[in-house]
């Protein structure tokens, strides 16, 4: 179980670092153009469109769960044991 | 196996981050020459002011956050964050070994940002005071646009040290120090599709556990067959979690979204948890959102619900949050966005209201203030449900 997960973390770790990797070979563009990415600007489009309200979401699940991290935030010692 | 894995992981993520750290060195030193096309941008500026409110489980807890943002120079932006929590408990932890209580727990942080062509460079502080435990940290974060700007990579480092006392007991003083790192990649990979990596690993040390928080273990000596004792933990943890992200563009102005989440710590707990959500904007001033979210975890190697006997083992927990268990979230959250005159000081604002309930069922933590129909240990399985509100008005200016 614990080598599965192992596993399915450097699988993720692969399946994004690798394209990126070649995207940065010469031969390779970036290939959506600045004036194509109006719809990625908009605002259902935005992870972080809240801050105040995603950083307490965070902090209702951290003190509940025994899981933490990686969820895009900056963190630190919460005091919320 | 568990902990060699987690262990393996963080090594891992350690090496991956010395790896990015090098590059962004390199690419924002400029040796390497890139095609840039639009530079990165500091957060804007903006004012918002929460209140939250969760209740459930005999938990009552409210309070409210200000968050404020504000651009000292073209390149320098400075933030402050107040947030407080009213706590009123009568939890089951609570009511099985002790007595309702009320507490408050406030936080500030102060951070700043600093741009850099395509670079972000953020550094905090922050502190949370309660009666019984006093927490400090700091952080750095980087964060570096390349690629045409659809690829950022971000790295950061946290580090927090925390004071933990005892109400009723003078002589009782314990301190844990915890460190996170984190790796972040984003990509865009068409005008409508955007991916998200992030990585975090997570180190503990000192006293860890709540000293208020008690293990039960068989007692013939006791009327009700079993008696309490304080909880003993390891005193290191270090946890690794990987989470992978995507947000898809639909043409009626909507989108739809995915992450997922893998947990593995050293304590022996393996998680997951899953959301799906859809946002859709209309009237041009409305957005609604709908989510999802299920966690499922795996319980700590030195968790049990009932001990044979006292001093059973090293380590002995009966934190429900060291159990196996699973809960499931609903939420919708809707905001209405006001627009300015060009000519005012203030360019928006959003008035926004969200709402969430979340069921939590325990796999192996019975609720001990129901009589065991079949004795001791036989007590139902514990269950509750909290809503969470959220009410907040945002200000861009």
């Amino acid at each position: 179980m614990s080598k599965s997960l192992n596993t399915r973390l450097k699988s993720f770790l692969v399946v994004l670092v690798l394209p990126t990797l070649f995207a940065c070979q010469n031969t390779l563009k970036p290939w959506v153009k600045p004036y194509e990415r109006n719809n990625l600007t908009l605002a259902v489009m935005d992870w972080e469109l809240d801050p105040i309200a995603n950083g307490y979401r965070h902090h209702v699940y951290q003190a509940r769960e025994g899981a933490r991290g990686a969820e895009g935030g900056s963190g630190g010692g919460c005091g919320c044991n | 196996m568990a902990r060699e894995a987690v262990v393996a992981v963080t090594k891992l993520l350690a090496a991956a981050t010395t790896l990015v750290v090098l590059l962004l060195v390199i690419l924002t030193g400029s040796l390497v020459p890139i095609s840039v096309s639009k530079a990165a941008v500091l957060p804007k500026d903006r004012a918002d002011v929460m209140y939250h409110s969760y209740q459930g489980g005999g938990m009552s807890i409210d309070g409210p956050s200000i968050l404020i943002r504000k651009k000292m120079s073209k390149n320098i932006s400075a933030s402050f964050n107040h947030y407080v929590d009213t706590v009123s408990s009568a939890s089951i932890d609570v009511l099985a070994t002790a007595s309702p209580y009320k507490e408050e727990r406030s936080e500030q942080s102060l951070g700043l940002n600093y741009l850099q062509d395509n670079t972000l460079i953020s550094v905090g502080v922050s502190q949370s005071n309660e009666n019984d435990y006093q927490a400090k940290s700091f952080n750095f974060d980087l964060s570096h646009e390349f690629f045409g700007n659809l690829t950022t990579v971000t790295m950061g480092l946290s580090k927090g040290s925390d004071e933990i006392t005892l109400n009723g007991n003078d002589n009782f003083f314990e301190q844990a120090e915890q460190t996170n790192y984190r790796l972040g990649l984003s990509q865009i990979l068409t005008k409508n599709f955007q991916m998200g990596l992030n990585l975090e690993a997570i180190t503990n040390q000192g006293y860890l556990n709540n000293p208020y928080r008690r293990y039960r273990y068989l007692d013939d000596a006791s009327a009700s067959g079993y008696s309490y004792a304080t909880e003993i933990y390891p005193n290191t943890r270090t946890s690794t979690a990987g989470a992978i992200r995507g947000r898809y563009f639909l043409p009626y102005n909507a989108a739809v979204y995915a992450s997922a989440r893998l947990f593995s710590d050293t304590w022996g707990i393996q998680a997951n948890n899953y959301t799906v959500g859809y946002s859709q904007s209309f009237a041009d001033n409305w957005l609604i959102d709908v989510h999802l979210r299920y966690y499922q975890q795996d319980q700590a190697d030195f968790y049990q619900d009932m001990f044979e006997r006292k001093d059973q083992f090293n380590f002995m927990a009966r934190d429900k949050e060291m159990s196996s268990f699973n809960d499931l979230t609903v939420g919708i959250k809707g905001r209405y966005l006001f627009k300015f005159a060009r000519t005012s000081w203030a360019q928006a604002s959003s008035v926004n209201v969200s709402l969430e309930h979340i069921k939590f069922d325990y796999d192996n933590f019975h609720n001990v203030l129901v009589t065991a129909p079949q004795g001791v240990g036989t007590e139902p399985l514990y269950q509750f449900s909290a809503n969470v509100i959220r009410f907040y008005v945002s200000l861009w200016y």
